[in-house]
């Protein structure tokens, strides 16, 4: 069958490429719901380098993004269900390690067309079927096993003094790990540090919420997370490093185009552990669908979930974007190309 | 119920590369006509896919649909016509026979040889079909229209902004089409080559579904090389 893939060919510039996509050995999926993130907005906007955007484009953008299974040979998924997309493609992954970190692991919409398609054909453990979970909040179950990935890898790793685990960050990750966290955690005590008052004034469930550069002195944390990204990681990464406990594990999650200058000989003299963790594995992804089942983080999740208009042509796609730059968390739309 | 009609009954005539009808030519790894029922059979909505096709070419059909493991179960293949028309009556004869005369019945008519289809037009046409009865789709023209009455002279230029070029689907409430095209007389159905126009010239309205410029329909060498260079110009 010849499906259309909407590609990036360069900023602000899509095409349509029309390519057989086989549906014999594969599930098809038809996207109904999609996300917009930091990641697609940059390469939108063309602010990758230019050697990444010359490799990468054209591509179809969009690694968030739920769908309706229409057509499955093996009969493993019924017609109608409702699937989350797993945009990792696993490599060579040994006993032990996360697939996202695997080598030879490939990511849909970064180097591979992303879920701007008409239809999306992928091997069943790629698809992870859901219930009871409406499509826009869906469509961001990526986005949270992201965050359920790094709560996953924190509670693994870090010591089991938790009293006090703070986020730094204000954006939509921070409250997506600071949601998780309040949900797995429920006898820590959840701090938010922040620099814009009204994203913070959304994270109402937190118990204590800080303005970045303000911090009281005497303020200790057993455990960190940052999801700031950008220059604003320096901040951050310093002011954990300047409030964390001996032996504390801070997860990094920001992303930063630039190297970040890190206060090693207090890294050295505490005996922190800093963890980086990105993308998220099939787990992470079924373990955000059970989250997402649960009516009071359904509804946490749904204060930063922006439905804009459906896209139904490539003129909504460039309006979509143009709304997203404006919105303080999440955009997402439906998708009818 | 939904049904989708592929009109497959063409000989090939118009092509003249080859003697095989057009829509079994290949169009990279498959014959177009198996592209085209692919797309109908990822939309869940249609409930049977009929194939509309010549009777010399029937076993070919049923060859491919094996050879490319499409299901079966959903695909019924009828005997062509000896024009389009008839071939698309042909399928409503069958879906009368098999499924009876429910007034929510309606049916999707696609060429065979525009395997560009996309799926937003096959939900649109369906949703026009039920909500008003009949619909086309269209692209609006970019090309100025100019009529000639006797092939050497310019009768008329219209208003560009009034004009569109037709394509398919085309989509009907079955029991409209079947008691407007019987109401016809022999004359009137030898000139309709056209389904909408069965509607039109009864003053039925036809509701208008925004195709794509993409959705070509594959009947010259000229399409076929266009269609070969979309798909990414294997020959196959």
């Amino acid at each position: 069958m010849i499906s259309c893939a909407y590609q990036l060919v360069q900023p602000h510039v899509f095409s349509v490429k029309y390519s057989d996509i086989d549906i014999a050995g594969e599930v098809v999926v038809k996207p109904r719901y999609m996300a917009i993130c930091h990641a697609d907005q940059r390469y939108y906007l063309g602010q990758r380098d230019a050697n990444v955007l010359r490799k990468k484009l054209p591509m179809a953008l969009i690694h968030e993004c739920c769908g309706e299974v229409v057509y499955d040979k093996s009969q493993k998924f019924r017609v109608g269900q409702n699937v989350v997309m797993i945009p990792n493609v696993p490599g060579n992954v040994r006993v032990g390690e996360y697939e996202n970190y695997a080598k030879g692991a490939k990511f849909l919409s970064s180097g591979y067309d992303g879920f701007m398609q008409e239809f999306v054909a992928m091997p069943g453990d790629r698809l992870v079927p859901f219930e009871k979970i409406p499509l826009p909040i869906a469509a961001i179950c990526e986005f949270i096993s992201v965050g359920a990935h790094a709560v996953s890898r924190f509670d693994h790793n870090a010591h089991q003094y938790r009293d006090a685990i703070a986020v730094w960050g204000d954006g939509s990750l921070a409250y997506a790990v600071s949601c998780i966290l309040k949900n797995t955690f429920k006898s820590s005590k959840i701090i938010v540090i922040g620099k814009n008052r009204t994203k913070l004034s959304y994270f109402s469930f937190a118990d204590e919420i800080y303005l970045t550069g303000s911090l009281p002195e005497g303020l200790r944390i057993d455990h960190a997370f940052e999801c700031v990204g950008s220059a604003g990681s320096f901040y951050a990464i310093n002011e954990i490093i300047r409030h964390i406990n001996p032996q504390g594990t801070a997860i990094l999650l920001g992303v930063s185009e630039d190297k970040v200058p890190i206060n090693t000989r207090d890294v050295l003299e505490k005996g922190l552990t800093l963890i980086g963790c990105s993308r998220s594995s099939r787990v992470d992804f079924e373990n955000a669908v059970k989250l997402l089942k649960n009516p009071d983080f359904q509804k946490r999740i749904s204060a930063i979930v922006c439905e804009t208009k459906p896209v139904a042509s490539i003129a909504d796609i460039h309006r979509a974007f143009a709304e997203d730059a404006g919105t303080m968390f999440k955009t997402v739309f439906e998708w009818k190309l | 119920m939904i049904f989708g009609a592929i009109l497959a009954g063409g000989v090939g005539s118009r092509m003249n590369i080859a003697d095989m009808p057009k829509q079994f030519l290949m169009l990279g790894r498959k014959p177009i006509i198996i592209h085209t029922v692919e797309k109908f059979l990822m939309c869940p909505r249609l409930d049977k896919i009929y194939i509309g096709v010549h009777p010399d070419w029937m076993l070919h059909m049923q060859d491919l649909i094996e050879k490319y493991g499409l299901d079966a179960e959903k695909l019924v293949c009828v005997p062509g016509g000896n024009d389009r028309n008839s071939t698309i009556f042909n399928i409503i004869n069958s879906i009368k026979e098999r499924y009876g005369d429910d007034e929510d019945n309606i049916v999707i008519t696609h060429d065979s040889v525009r395997p560009f289809v996309t799926n937003r037009i096959i939900e649109e046409n369906i949703d026009a079909a039920i909500k008003y009865g009949a619909c086309d789709t269209v692209i609006a023209a970019t090309d100025t229209i100019v009529t000639s009455e006797n092939g050497s002279t310019i009768t008329s230029i219209p208003n560009r902004k009034f004009m569109y070029q037709g394509q398919t689907p085309q989509s009907f409430r079955v029991n409209l089409l079947f008691d407007m095209y019987n109401d016809l007389t022999d004359a009137e159905k030898a000139v309709l080559t056209d389904a909408c126009k069965i509607c039109v010239v009864r003053d039925y309205p036809v509701h208008l579904v925004e195709g794509e410029v993409s959705n070509l329909k594959i009947t010259t060498v000229a399409d076929y090389k266009i269609a070969m260079a979309l798909e990414g110009g294997n020959p196959g």
